[in-house]
C-alpha cells in the first residue's frame, strides 16, 4: 500500500506533467483506434461486397486488385451448371469520377443478385433493374450527393444514365455506388464478356474444399476462395491493415516518448529521494517496480481515456452524411485489448531508462552534498 | 599509518572495523581517507569528530555499505562487506542512517516514512505497524502520525527519520550530525533520545559530529583529521557501559 502511494505520490506532485503524459498517450490511443477501426471497417465493408449471401469468391489468379480481374462469362455459364451450386453472380467492379466525386463506384450485377433483394428500396421498382435499357440504380448516399432523382438521367463519366431506382443499403460502399446491369457495365467499362469476380454460394457448404479443387482444374487462370481465406490473402487487404497498425503504433510511439520525458524527469528531479530510498533498503528491482509503476498507471489511464475519446470521435465520424456507411462504429473487442496492451508496453519501454538510471543511482553521491 | 582498536583482556564482539581503509576519488587526485583503522564493538556509541573535510562521513558511508573504499576492507560483524547483495541485506537488516536532514518523503504522511524500510524489507504489515508505533510512542510522535511531515516541526522530523533508521531493529546506527540542523534545545533532546533508543535497543552507535559537547556523552572519542585518526580517547565509562 505505501509502495502504491509512493508511486502516486510522486505522480500527483507534478500534475501537469502527468497530465501532459496521459493526454499523450490518451490521443495516441484515440489516433490509433480510430485509424484501426475505420480501416478494419472499411475492409470490412469491401469484403462484404463479396460475401453478400455467399461463401466463396472466385477471381483471377495473382492480380494485385480486383479491379482487374477478369472472369470470362464461360466460366459463370459451367459454374452454376455445377450440382453443388445452389447460385453463382457475376460481378464487375469499376470506378469512374463526376465532376465533384473523383471516385464513384460502379457495381455491374445481374438481375438476380442478393444485394438488390436485401436493399430498402426508396425508389423505383426492383422488376425494372434489367429490363429498361441504360438504367441504372443509386445508392441513397450517391443519389443524394449526385444530386440524382428517379426517372433523370444522371452522369457517370462521360456518360449520362436514366436512373431507375434508389435503394438504400447497409454496406457503404454499395450506398455510395451505382448498380449497372452487367451486360451495360461491361459495355461501359470496356469489359464485354467478362467480370471481376463470381460470387458463389453452395448448397451444401462442405463442398468447398472440393469446388476450389474443381475451379483450379478447368480454369488454370481463376482461383477460388473461402471468403474468410480471401480476407486474410488479399494484399489490398493486408496492405490497409498494415497501414492502419503502422501509423496507430507511430502515434503511440510519440506518446511513448512523452512517457519517456515525463519519467526522465521524474528521476532527475528525486535523485536525493531515491538514495534515501536506496539507504533504507530498497533494491533494484523495487526501485525499478517503482518507476515502471509510475509509467504503467500512466499509460493505463491514458489507455482508457484513449479508449473513450476514440470511441467519441468514431461516433462523431459517423455522425458526419459524407461519410455516411463508411464508417464501422463497431469496436472490436481485440482491437481494443491491443491497443491498450500497445500503449501499456510503450508506456513500459519509456520508462526503461529512466528505470535504469534510477538503479544506478548511488546513494552516497546524491547524499554526499546536503 | 593511523589506527585505533579497543584493548583489553577478553575483546568485546566487533560489530563494525575498518582495516587499513582507503578511499580517493578522481584516480587518487582526491584523498579522503588515508589508511584507517576503527573499530566499533557492541552496545558503544562513538563519536567521529574532526573538522569539516576530515573524512567522517565518508567513513560513516563506508561502514554503511553506502560506498566502497579505494582500499582496505570493511568488516561488519566479522564478515567482509562486498558489494551486491550482502550490502541490501546489511542496509535493510543490520544499519539505520540518520543525516544532518531528515530527508523524509514529502507527500507521505509521518507513518508512512517511518515505515519504508519495513517495506523494503518485506516485513509483514502487523509486525511493522507494531513496531513503528512502538517507536513512535518513545520518541514522543505517536500523536502526529497522519500528519504529512510537511506539517511537522524540525524537531518532529528528526524523530521521524530516528524511528525509521531503527525499523528494522538495526545493530549498528550511524549518525551523520544528526543534530546539525536543529536548534541547541532541540538538538539536546534529540541526542537523548538517541542515546536512550540506543541503549535500550542494545545498538552501537557511530555519530559523526562537530558538537563537543555531544561527542564527550559517547563512550569513546575518535579525533579525525586529514583523512586519518589522530587520536582515540577512551573515556573511562567504556569500560564499565560500553563493552559488554
Amino acid at each position: 500500500m505505501i509502495f502504491l502511494k509512493l508511486i502516486l505520490t510522486n505522480l500527483s506532485r507534478h500534475r501537469v506533467r502527468t497530465g501532459i503524459s496521459i493526454a499523450g498517450i490518451a490521443f495516441s490511443v484515440a489516433a490509433m483506434l480510430t485509424v484501426v477501426t475505420i480501416l478494419q471497417g472499411a475492409v470490412a465493408m469491401f469484403s462484404g461486397l463479396l460475401s453478400d449471401n455467399s461463401q466463396i469468391v472466385v477471381f483471377e489468379k495473382d492480380v494485385s486488385d480486383l479491379f482487374f480481374s477478369s472472369v470470362p462469362n464461360s466460366a459463370v455459364q459451367q459454374i452454376r451448371s455445377w450440382s453443388m451450386v445452389d447460385h453463382a453472380n457475376p460481378v464487375l467492379f469499376g470506378v469512374v469520377s463526376s465532376t465533384d466525386h473523383p471516385i464513384i463506384t460502379c457495381f455491374g450485377v445481374t438481375a438476380q443478385d442478393a444485394r438488390l433483394n436485401s436493399a430498402k428500396w426508396v425508389a423505383g421498382r426492383r422488376a425494372d433493374f434489367g429490363a429498361v435499357k441504360d438504367g441504372v440504380i443509386l445508392g441513397q448516399r450517391a443519389a443524394d450527393f449526385l444530386k440524382a432523382k428517379l426517372g433523370e438521367p444522371v452522369a457517370i463519366g462521360y456518360e449520362k444514365f436514366p436512373v431507375i431506382g434508389i435503394v438504400k443499403l447497409k454496406n457503404g460502399f454499395e450506398d455510395g455506388g451505382v448498380f449497372m446491369p452487367l451486360p451495360l457495365a461491361q459495355q461501359f467499362f470496356h469489359k464485354e464478356g467478362s467480370s471481376s469476380v463470381i460470387t458463389v454460394k453452395l448448397k451444401n457448404r462442405g463442398d468447398a474444399a472440393v469446388f476450389k479443387q474443381m475451379v483450379a482444374q478447368k480454369f488454370p487462370t481463376l482461383i477460388a476462395l473461402r471468403n474468410q481465406e480471401f480476407d486474410h490473402s488479399y494484399s489490398q487487404f493486408k496492405i490497409l491493415k498494415a497501414t492502419a497498425w503502422a501509423v496507430g503504433i507511430c502515434g503511440l510511439l510519440l506518446g511513448g516518448l512523452g512517457v519517456a520525458n515525463t519519467m526522465i524527469m521524474s528521476v532527475f528531479t528525486r535523485i536525493r529521494e531515491l538514495a534515501i530510498l536506496r539507504v533504507n533498503g530498497f533494491s533494484n528491482g523495487q526501485i525499478a517496480g517503482m518507476i515502471f509503476g509510475e509509467s504503467g498507471i500512466v499509460s493505463l489511464i491514458g489507455a482508457v481515456a484513449g479508449l473513450m475519446i476514440g470511441g467519441v470521435v468514431i461516433v462523431g465520424l459517423k455522425m458526419i452524411p459524407a461519410l455516411h456507411g463508411y464508417i464501422d462504429s463497431h469496436l472490436q473487442p481485440w482491437v481494443m485489448i491491443a491497443v491498450v496492451v500497445l500503449a501499456l508496453l510503450t508506456g513500459v519501454a519509456g520508462a526503461l531508462y529512466p528505470a535504469m538510471y534510477a538503479m544506478r543511482v548511488r546513494a552516497v553521491e546524491a547524499l554526499r552534498f546536503e | 599509518m593511523s589506527s585505533f582498536f579497543v584493548e583489553e583482556a577478553e575483546p568485546a564482539r566487533s560489530v563494525v572495523r575498518a582495516v587499513d581503509v582507503w578511499k580517493s576519488y578522481e584516480q587518487g587526485a582526491i584523498r579522503v581517507l588515508n589508511g584507517v583503522n576503527f573499530e566499533a564493538v557492541a552496545g558503544q556509541t562513538v563519536a567521529l569528530c574532526g573538522p569539516s573535510g576530515c573524512g567522517k562521513s565518508t567513513l560513516l558511508h563506508l561502514l554503511g555499505g553506502l560506498d566502497t573504499p579505494t582500499a582496505g576492507s570493511i568488516y561488519v560483524h566479522d564478515v567482509k562487506l562486498e558489494p551486491g547483495r550482502s550490502t541490501l541485506q546489511l542496509l535493510r537488516h543490520q544499519m539505520g542512517f540518520v543525516f544532518q536532514l531528515h530527508h523524509l518523503i514529502p507527500g507521505l504522511t509521518l507513518e508512512e516514512n517511518c515505515m519504508i524500510p519495513a517495506v523494503a524489507a518485506g516485513t509483514a504489515r502487523d509486525a511493522a505497524r507494531a513496531r513503528m508505533l512502538q517507536l513512535t510512542e518513545r520518541t514522543g510522535i505517536v500523536h502526529r502520525l497522519k500528519q504529512p511531515i510537511q506539517k511537522l516541526s524540525g524537531g518532529e522530523r528528526q524523530r521521524t527519520a530516528l524511528c525509521r533508521a531503527l525499523m528494522n531493529r538495526p545493530s549498528i546506527l550511524l549518525a551523520d550530525e544528526p543534530t546539525g540542523s536543529l536548534d541547541e534545545s532541540t538538538s539536546r533532546q534529540i541526542f537523548e533520545l538517541l542515546l536512550e533508543l540506543v541503549e535500550t535497543e542494545q545498538i552501537t552507535l557511530v555519530m559523526a559530529t562537530h558538537d563537543r559537547g555531544l561527542a564527550e556523552r559517547c563512550h569513546r572519542l575518535v579525533e579525525m583529521r586529514d583523512g586519518r585518526v589522530v587520536d582515540a580517547r577512551a573515556p573511562e565509562a567504556e569500560v564499565t557501559q560500553g563493552v559488554q
